[in-house]
């Protein structure tokens, strides 16, 4: 069993496990904090980053003034965004069989790998799962593509001029792996070959292994899968959440009694509580109203939105808000707001239940209603003509390297009034800040991740008790900022077994068991011999048939008639040859007896010497040895057979046969 | 006894023990207990007997059924004692041995009721009440009861071991007090036979190998040393001491909780509090054995003695102590601060054991800072603790809980791993932390002191209930920033101060409504200690909290609104002592408040605001704030006439208060001393005056509200209005110049009326708008007369009496009980 660990990310993980004889791909992330190396794509044109200074080298040289740009002290790449790969060369990828992904934001990769690498497989996935990714998918391929940029930059990748380049340019990793967005057709090529799966499903793969997805309370559809055969079970959990939000709470009793368990996806910000964080934004998001300033929230067009919009709900009429206007901008946004409330079945019972009322789940039907949340595709159009400040704006992309985000930056950055609340956990808000320097607005970080933190795991592999537990390196140490605070890290017994980007891990759990199943002709012609109490045995012989993964026990067929045609003797590949049967003994010498045993047949010089493993009897006359042992028994005799046969006769009194 | 109980006492008596007693709840018959109980100390028990011979007839009926019911059974024991408790009516009892059939072994103890274990309380209640005398202990004795109550000690009830040991102290208390009222031997083997027996068993169980015997020896003596302060008390302890010294040195203690609570109890016995006392050794010992989780309780009632040797006192405070300082040691504070403890009066490795475990760590030390909490709070602590390295120590706690301090040593990781977000300690130590604010002379480290508060008040991650403890330290250490004398930088102060308005102002916005409520108690705290402080003063009319305070008045949450309600009437006090304030584009509208809470007090559909409008409008007055209002008399007649009509009885009754103060103010512009009850100078009494007062209380309309107050439904508006009438008419009419009561159709024109519907009780009836009887409340003379002729006293007590005044009568209660009978017999008719 092995894990070739294709993703150094710990929430965006793609890892591919060989287990029987099959390949499975487990999620494949896309790690987008590579495009914060980039200039933002403005919606507008921007004279402040139009007329950015180019980069010179210490030594004066300018060969790179075109492809970077100084921004406030930092360089930035100025050329269209590009995304950082799983690892493609750790093995070869048109060998695996199946990608199980566990939730949209891990399947954001999807086309690099079904597109790009002579993958023929099958992807499983849940349908929110499919739809929402669809949907990132598409507004992150329609905010790169609707700003065409002329200029690629690459000159800078070359490792010697990398080299030369100011931090964090300088240290950017496997910079040759990135790439450039993928197009809509290869996204729809991508999420053509999804086979759409509904929670505790079995799904067979080739007769070796059964998947399930079970429930993993992090978003809507999103799930843990359950690897099994029929003595072996791989738990792989990925972005899961133990608190009450919007999704079906988190499956957690199927996990149980799991040989290995794959543990990823955990908080990306374990210091800071999912509610703590929403008060603060409900907080600041209402001073800064009422201080007559906007709200921007870079976000994504799913997830936890949904919770902050209900939050808001409850929470405006009490904040005296009910009259500022919440925007909802993103290509995407109709389809997202729509499809949550469509999900019944994927929702948390509270939200369930409402549907029979019959009643919208979430809340932001009735804002939308009251015309207290709008929500456009995008900032031209009708949005131009509705805008009113103050205003609170949700839109994306968290990054704020694309998007219409962008142009918000641009537009309310430079009063102190406005705010930029960063709710979404994947980016430093400071990295995604540093292009728009120096900045008079106000910043604030409340990152809001609900999945599991370290008390959660420690609690959940209390209670599931895995055999092995494999996880991302981070998980194993503090957090390097951190490094006194050893409660945040996997604290299990054993303790668990770590990977890193392009590692391949023997996963330390050998196979011992098989399945074989035996044909009822078989079994009727078995003949138990109980040996002890309770324990029979029978001796078969059989044809061992083994077709799709599964093994079966046949009949052996029956000896060939001899000579009964006369056609050349065939020889035959699929039927073996049957030998004679010959009787299997068991049980044991006892020494004395058989001691005895002799010198009653006449052997009266017999002398016993005890070694290490048994006995061994010596009959010096004959000068014979009987070597007894646990496991052997050997009669050694120059050439007398007759007298080895006499003796292999009395050694055979005390032994029984089947 | 009033004739009609006595005529219906022998009746319930015998439906008692009738052949269907009635289905009576407990609490008729404990409630007819209680009467007789009264009874019987009244008179004496024998006379009672005598002369209510169903008494006696009553037990000897209930002995003579064959299964008396538990309820039943459990009243006759328990009046059976109550009514032996004097002797002559013990000696009348037992003319038919009715106590010893009772009591004694043929009773039922005997009998199948005895598994119900009220009987056995009753029986042990019976025999309590009893034996105050010696015949009633020589009677429990010869009948064997001593053994019964020993095994009582270990019922699975609660309730009846505890009375067993409390019957076990008494007696052998009175045993000795009694027979040897003098001086009781030296020596036990001198002591009455009885108090033998029970030293006896106790010396055995305290032997037993049976850890349950040992541990009901030590309630019992524990019971028995925290009540019983007699000298002989040495002399039982003197048998016992080796044995419970024994018990500390084993290798684990057995019932430590009980060991330190007998120590603790004897420590208060002035027996054995003189220094050289040679039980000090023994607490000393106790405090060394016991886990610091053991011996903590025992610690704190030992600092608590003022009697007490200097070195069990240091020891004392060395268990307290030693968790803090191995929190010190751990967190490896900068050497100047040494620990808390001298390391050679330590060995901390038990503590240490203790905090680095998850499962302790957090149990200690709640309990030791609960303890602190308790000490520091006592206004005189008989020993001085180390305020400033305890502050030290705290701080230091609380760092570890939110994750702030990078510990270096293997122990301080294990704590901050254990601390981090532990609430249950977070609240615990802020509590210590507010409390050492009041302890003088601290060396305080201010600056980070703020900084840790501050980081919890920020932080996002700060549970509500812990944000409340939050900002009770920081007013409490706030409020006595500008007298510390090592903190005098006014730039400092202001720093805090827009620190903490600014992270207030984030926490008035708060979606959560506990939060914004506990937000704006801080500010209304921090208003009252520090209105007269400038800096305070500009910082907070300079920030952003005054108008969010003023938006909160319409907040969602009824309490927050409460709050908001007292906090913005105290906003105003702010502005109020400091007009000048430069205070630039924050003008906090005085006017728009008031009428803002008028408005609340006048729509608002829940109780709270409302009742917290019209508590800061009587604080405004009595403070004399009445510059905040343009015409007091007619702010308050507006504010009576919307409390009057208010459903809610606390804000008429806040009506009635406001009336109040108007009231005495008035008179005191006249120059009239404040105190009602302080003579007053001639000139007072002037017709001037007088004319003025009434003149101003008419127009204000107060006298109707008083006068309608007097027929509120709810009690204690009534009682109030009645006060505050007889208030104003000791003003008006000096007490010897009070004639008789008026005929009251000689009185004026409506007040007849107002007399006659006052006395005939119908207080709860209102009075008929626009009848012909209507009264002229607003005329002065009309009411001065009303004053004078209406039995304001009469009218007093009546409303003194608690509407269940009738049905709490015995006589009612002999009357309900014969009722029960008869619905039983009712409802067996029913049945065919």
């Amino acid at each position: 069993m092995k894990l070739y660990c294709l993703s150094g990310h710990p929430t965006l993980p793609c890892n591919v496990l060989k287990f029987k004889s099959t390949t499975i791909m487990l999620d494949c992330g896309l790690d987008m904090t590579s495009t914060l190396n980039f200039l933002p794509l403005p919606l507008v044109q921007s004279p402040r980053l139009s007329k950015l200074p180019g980069w010179i080298l210490k030594d004066g040289s300018t060969f790179l003034d075109k492809e970077l740009k100084e921004c406030s002290g930092h360089v930035f790449v100025d050329s269209v965004p590009e995304f950082c790969l799983p690892e493609t060369e750790l093995l070869d990828l048109s060998t695996v069989d199946v990608i199980l992904i566990s939730n949209y934001h891990c399947m954001m990769a999807l086309p690099y790998i079904t597109e790009y690498t002579g993958f023929t497989g099958t992807v499983y996935a849940t349908e929110p799962t499919v739809q929402i990714g669809r949907l990132l998918m598409e507004e992150l391929v329609n905010s790169i593509e609707r700003v065409p940029k002329a200029q690629s930059a690459s000159m800078w990748k070359n490792k010697e001029v990398q080299r030369l380049l100011p931090a964090p340019l300088k240290d950017a990793v496997e910079v040759s792996m990135w790439r450039k967005c993928y197009t809509m057709p290869e996204v729809n090529a991508a999420l053509s070959k999804i086979q759409m799966v509904g929670y505790s499903q079995k799904i067979e793969l080739f007769g070796a292994v059964q998947v399930t997805p079970l429930s993993s309370g992090y978003a809507l559809g999103s799930s843990n899968w359950i690897i099994q055969s029929h003595y072996e079970k791989v738990s792989y959990v990925s972005g899961s959440s133990l608190l009450t939000t919007h999704p079906q709470p988190m499956d957690q009793a199927s996990l149980k009694n799991s040989d290995v368990l794959i543990l990823t996806g955990l908080t990306q910000i374990p210091t800071a509580n999912p509610d703590g964080m929403v008060g603060e934004f409900c907080s600041n998001l209402a001073m800064t109203v009422r201080n007559g300033g906007n709200v921007l929230v870079p976000c994504y067009p799913s997830g936890v939105i949904y919770d902050l919009l209900e939050c808001l709900y409850q929470y405006i009429d009490s904040a005296g808000l009910s009259n500022v206007p919440f925007y909802f901008i993103s290509p995407v946004a109709n389809s997202s707001l729509e499809f949550s409330q469509i999900f019944a079945e994927w929702l948390c019972h509270n939200k369930q239940t409402k549907v029979y009322l019959p009643e919208p789940p979430f809340p932001h039907a009735e804002l939308i209603q009251t015309n207290k949340l709008k929500h456009y595709p995008s900032i031209h159009g009708d949005f131009s003509n509705d805008f009113k400040q103050p205003c609170v704006v949700f839109t994306g992309h968290p990054s704020l390297r694309f998007g219409d985000v962008v142009h918000f930056m641009e537009l309310w950055g430079k009063s102190s009034l406005n705010t930029v609340i960063f709710t979404e956990p994947d980016f430093s808000y400071l990295d995604a800040l540093a292009p728009y320097q120096p900045l008079a607005m106000k910043c604030v970080y409340c990152p809001i991740d609900t999945r599991l933190n370290f008390i959660q795991v420690s609690k959940l592999l209390k209670e599931v008790q895995p055999l092995h537990v494999v996880c991302p390196e981070q998980y194993t140490q503090p957090p390097p900022t951190q490094s006194h605070r050893t409660d945040l890290m996997i604290d299990c017994q054993p303790p668990p077994m770590s990977y890193r980007r392009a590692e391949v891990l023997t996963l330390p759990y050998k196979r011992r068991y098989e399945k074989i199943e035996i044909t009822p002709e078989l079994a009727d012609s078995l003949v138990p011999l109980e040996i002890k109490p309770g324990i029979s045995l029978a001796t078969v012989s059989a044809v061992l048939h083994t077709k799709d993964n599964k093994h079966v026990l046949q009949l052996p067929p029956k000896p060939p008639q001899a000579a009964a045609s006369k056609k050349r003797k065939r020889v035959s590949d699929d039927v073996p040859e049957c030998r004679a049967l010959r009787p299997l003994l068991s049980g044991s010498i006892p020494v004395e007896q058989f001691v005895q045993t002799l010198e009653k047949h006449g052997f009266s010089d017999v002398k016993v010497e005890d070694t290490a493993k048994g006995h061994i009897v010596l009959l010096q006359e004959a000068e014979t040895l009987i070597q007894l042992e646990e496991d052997s028994t050997h009669i050694i005799c120059d050439n007398d057979e007759p007298l080895r046969v006499k003796l292999r006769d009395l050694v055979l009194k005390f032994l029984q046969k089947f | 006894m009033s004739r009609e109980c006595g005529l219906l006492l022998p009746r319930v008596c015998a439906a008692l023990a009738g052949p269907r007693p009635p289905a009576a709840a407990d609490t008729c018959l404990q409630k007819l207990l209680d009467w007789l109980g009264e009874l019987s100390e009244a008179e004496p028990g024998l006379k009672l007997l005598q002369d209510n011979p169903c008494l006696a007839e009553l037990l000897a009926a209930v002995l003579a059924l064959p299964e008396p019911g538990a309820g039943l059974l459990s009243f006759a024991l328990r009046l059976a004692g109550l009514l032996a408790a004097s002797e002559s009516a013990f000696q009348h009892l037992q003319q038919e041995q009715l106590l010893a059939r009772l009591f004694g072994e043929a009773g039922p103890r005997a009998g199948a009721a005895w598994a119900d274990a009220a009987v056995r309380g009753a029986w042990l209640d019976g025999a309590r009440s009893m034996a105050l005398h010696e015949p009633a202990l020589r009677l429990l004795c010869a009948h064997g009861a001593l053994d019964v109550i020993f095994t009582l000690q270990g019922d699975p009830s609660l309730f009846v071991a505890s009375a067993a040991r409390r019957l076990l102290v008494h007696t052998l208390s009175f045993s000795l007090e009694y027979e040897m009222p003098k001086a009781p031997g030296t020596r036990v083997c001198y002591w009455p036979p009885c108090a033998q027996v029970i030293v006896k068993h106790i010396e055995d169980s305290l032997q037993s190998s049976s850890v349950s015997h040992v541990k009901q020896s030590l309630k019992l003596l524990a019971g028995l040393f925290g009540s019983c302060h007699a000298p002989w008390t040495e002399v039982l302890w003197s048998g016992i001491a080796k044995q419970v010294q024994s018990f500390l040195t084993e290798e684990s203690v057995q019932a430590p909780h009980l060991l330190a609570d007998l120590l603790l109890n004897m420590s208060r016995s002035p027996v054995f509090c003189e220094p050289e006392s040679s039980f000090w050794p023994l607490v000393t010992s106790a405090l060394e054995h016991l886990t610091p989780v053991q011996a903590g309780p025992l610690a704190v009632g030992i600092l608590r003695l003022h009697k007490c040797p200097q070195d069990v006192r240091i020891q004392a405070v060395t268990v307290l102590l030693q968790p803090m300082d191995c929190i010190l040691r751990a967190a490896s504070q900068p050497l100047e601060y040494s620990g808390l403890l001298d390391e050679s009066v330590t060995d901390p490795a038990t503590v240490e054991s203790l905090l680095s475990s998850k499962s302790s760590c957090a149990s200690l030390l709640c309990q030791t800072l609960g303890h602190l909490e308790e000490l520091l709070s006592l206004s005189h602590l008989p020993v001085d603790l180390p305020g400033t390295s305890l502050l030290r120590s705290v701080m230091t706690i609380l760092r570890f809980c939110n994750g702030l301090l990078i510990p270096t040593s293997p122990l301080g990781s294990k704590i901050s791993q254990t601390l981090i977000g532990c609430f249950r300690v977070q609240r615990s130590a802020l509590d210590v932390l507010a409390v050492l604010s009041e302890q003088k002379g601290c060396d305080v480290p201010v600056e980070s002191l703020f900084d840790i508060l501050l980081s919890y008040l920020e932080s996002p991650n700060t549970n509500p209930m812990v944000l409340k403890k939050s900002f009770q330290a920081t007013s409490k250490w706030l409020v006595c920033l500008p007298e510390m004398s090592c903190f005098s930088s006014q730039w400092q102060i202001k720093k805090i101060l827009q620190d903490v308005f600014l992270v207030l102002q984030k926490r008035l916005c708060s979606p959560c409504w506990e939060v914004r409520d506990s937000s704006l108690e801080f500010l209304t705290v921090l208003i009252n200690g520090l209105r007269d402080h400038d800096e305070f003063r500009q910082t907070l009319l300079s920030s952003e909290v005054p108008r969010l305070t003023e938006d909160l008045l319409g907040d969602p949450e009824s309490y927050v609104r409460a709050s908001a309600v007292t906090a913005a009437g105290h906003l105003i006090l702010v502005t109020y002592v400091a007009p000048e304030s430069p205070v630039t584009g924050n003008q906090y509208n005085k006017e728009n408040t008031v009428a803002k809470l008028q408005e609340i007090l006048s729509r608002d559909p829940e109780g709270f605001p409302r009742r917290a409008v019209i508590n800061i409008f009587i604080k405004w007055l009595r403070k004399g704030y009445t510059s905040l209002l343009q015409d007091t008399e007619q702010f308050v007649s507006e504010v009576i006439q919307t409390a009057e009509r208010d459903l809610d009885w606390e804000v008429r009754l806040g009506g009635l208060e406001l009336v109040e103060v108007f009231f005495v103010q008035t008179f005191c512009r006249c120059g009239r001393p404040k105190c009602p009850y302080a003579p007053f100078s001639p000139e007072f009494t002037s017709s001037v005056c007088h004319n003025e007062s009434l003149q101003v209380f008419c127009r204000a309309k107060l006298f109707g509200f008083l006068f309608r107050s007097l027929c509120d439904c709810d009690r204690p508006v009534g009682q109030k209005a009645c006060d505050i009438l007889l208030a104003i008419r000791s003003s008006f009419y000096p007490s010897n110049s009070l004639k008789d009561s008026q005929d009251p159709e000689e009185v004026g024109h409506g007040i007849a009326w107002l007399q006659r519907t006052l006395r005939q009780g119908s207080l709860a009836q209102t009075f008929p708008a626009g009848s012909s009887h209507e009264v002229d409340f607003q005329d002065p003379e009309s009411m001065l007369l009303a004053l004078g002729t209406i039995d304001l006293e009469e009218l007093h007590d009546d409303l003194n009496k608690s509407s269940d005044h009738v049905e709490k009568s015995p006589q009612s209660l002999l009357q309900d009980i014969l009722a029960a009978v008869g619905a039983a017999e009712d409802n067996e008719a029913d049945c065919y």
